[in-house]
């Protein structure tokens, strides 16, 4: 199903990057910086996020989403400033799509009514909710479970409903947090090929800890450990940055053991 | 205005494809045809008077088309009911808005039945009016109850308008039933509203800085050292809830309803949902 292309998506862009952060720092309880001084920029296309656990991808990712805001540093989303209030916050919200690490889900909703629901809280045109929510439905391969309650659905599945969700406003900006949890191979594959149509006019940030899930669908690499910028660059210079001594099965995992091998010497092996 | 149509010769050589017209044409006529519908019509008459292979083709697809279409599973009508009531609360609210609305029957029962199980004699409605909204709005806004919280908070909607408007939804729940009670055992309802309305705001208030579940907890607390526990100790209605107490719990709502209009920006973070 196509959609009309209306004014918006043709206007000319007066942004360079859809993400900018400069020194951003985002606070985390009381005390600790999650990031802690991070300059990044990221245009259009997919975007690996990688980092151990504990890294701060999840309150990157927040912070992205416009739920935390920054401590220090500047955030600048779609050429706005994350931080604004008001009528411009909402057109910009307007524009993210965001899927959470744990995604939480009304049970006794049926697949289209949590997409519709999440449409209204998205402020879809009320017109266009009906095509949008089963373009979204389709996208994610779920049409013949559209009807079905969201409890009798897979792990996979919802999942599914997860990215379904976050495409039905059509972002400029996909932030998907760990969104391959729970995915078997074959939807894996057909994930990775969402994200490289995604990717063609989406700025996609997609966090994973999984090497191979960046090999295969993202055009860059951002490594990201203890709060700040570790390496940004495609995946095959990550594979370069590594060398037979490193520890990993694939040239990309022996990269990104080299990347994050003084980070693990400080604390120890895990 | 007066617009200037394609020439016959120029559709039909356009139907019957070709290097027959000029690129230029070509594109002056697919830039007319987007915005006229007359030459369009003349155009579908065309492709069946010009190029019959063309017309035929386009008639097998469809005939091979059509089974298929009508195999698919049209989308159903929406359930309207549903839709208008997601606007307004959750589903995770719902259970609790049963809760509160049974609490006050069951008290209702107790006090036409006249069983008092220990709590003075002032009206049960009192005791518990100012507590039952701020229980709704912890609900509608907690992270333990709301499983789609962090979803909630990033949506271009969340923020104060959504906040009201489920906070609109629980007191137009738990309202009628107090109404009825409070009616039933004489109790003049500006007692116990003008409580009940100051506690809800200063919940909202409250959560703008700690997270809303905090706040109703403490408000809880803070009712049960202000309204419950005297009238347990002395058996009367206390001071709090008497007609002279009025104005301090205008005073509240007013300044309840201020802090919320000037943090409002809080309620799209997810820091409020704690």
């Amino acid at each position: 199903m196509m959609r009309a292309v209306g004014a918006a998506d043709i206007a000319p862009r007066t942004y360079a990057w859809e993400i900018r952060a400069g020194g951003l720092k985002v606070r985390v309880g009381a005390k600790r910086m999650a990031v802690d001084g991070l300059d990044l920029s990221l245009g259009t296309g997919v975007h690996g996020l990688l980092g151990p656990n504990g890294a701060g991808k999840t309150t990157l990712i927040r912070a992205l989403a416009t739920v935390l805001r920054p401590a220090a540093g500047s955030l600048e989303l779609l050429g706005e400033p994350a931080g604004g209030t008001g009528e411009a916050h909402r057109a910009l919200r307007r524009r993210i799509g965001y899927l959470p690490q744990e995604f939480g889900y009304y049970k006794r909703f049926t697949v289209r009514e949590f997409v519709e629901y999440m449409a209204w809280l998205k402020e879809v045109p009320k017109a266009d909710v009906p095509a949008a929510v089963q373009r979204a439905v389709e996208r994610v391969g779920l049409a013949d479970r559209a009807e079905d309650r969201m409890k009798t659905l897979s792990g996979g599945m919802v999942r599914r409903v997860g990215i379904a969700q976050a495409i039905v406003n059509d972002p400029a900006i996909l932030l998907l947090d760990e969104p391959t949890a729970g995915l078997d191979p074959a939807q894996r594959l057909r994930f990775r090929e969402l994200l490289q149509e995604l990717g063609a006019d989406t700025c996609v940030v997609v966090s994973t800890h999984l090497v191979e899930d960046v090999a295969a669908a993202c055009t860059d690499v951002v490594l990201f450990a203890e709060g700040r910028l570790r390496f940004q660059g495609t995946p095959d210079d990550l594979a370069a940055a590594g060398g037979p001594e490193h520890v990993g099965d694939s040239p990309l995992e022996r990269g990104y053991s080299a990347l994050l091998l003084d980070s693990a010497q400080e604390r120890g092996t895990w | 205005m007066s617009v200037e149509h394609a020439s016959t010769r120029i559709v039909d050589a356009y139907a019957r494809g070709g290097e027959e017209l000029a690129a230029d044409e070509v594109w002056a006529l697919e830039a007319h045809l987007e915005t006229c519908g007359a030459c369009r019509e003349r155009l579908s008459a065309a492709v069946t008077s010009e190029a019959p292979a063309l017309a035929s083709l386009v008639g097998t697809v469809w005939s091979e088309l059509e089974p298929h279409l009508a195999a698919t599973v049209p989308v159903p009508p929406r359930r309207r009911w549903s839709a208008a009531l997601t606007a307004w609360l959750t589903p995770v609210m719902v259970p609790w808005l049963a809760t509160a609305v049974s609490v006050t029957l069951i008290a209702l029962l107790l006090e036409v039945t006249g069983v008092r199980p220990g709590l003075g004699n002032g009206p049960l409605v009192l005791l518990f009016a100012p507590l039952l909204p701020v229980c709704g709005v912890a609900a509608s806004w907690s992270r333990g109850l709301d499983p789609a919280y962090e979803l909630t908070a990033s949506a271009p909607r969340a923020g104060l308008p959504l906040v009201l408007r489920r906070t609109a939804a629980v007191l137009g729940v738990v309202i009628p039933p107090l109404l009825v009670g409070s009616w039933a055992t004489g109790v003049s309802a500006g007692q116990w509203l003008l409580p009940a309305l100051a506690f809800t705001s200063a919940a909202l208030a409250l959560g703008t800085v700690v997270g809303v579940t905090r706040a109703c907890a403490a408000l809880a607390v803070v009712w049960a050292a202000v309204v419950l526990a005297p009238t347990l100790a002395t058996g009367r209605t206390t001071f709090a809830l008497q007609p002279d107490g009025m104005p301090v719990w205008g005073l509240l709502l007013a300044l309840g309803a201020g802090v919320v209009a000037v943090r409002k920006d809080a309620y799209s973070l997810l820091g409020t949902h704690r």
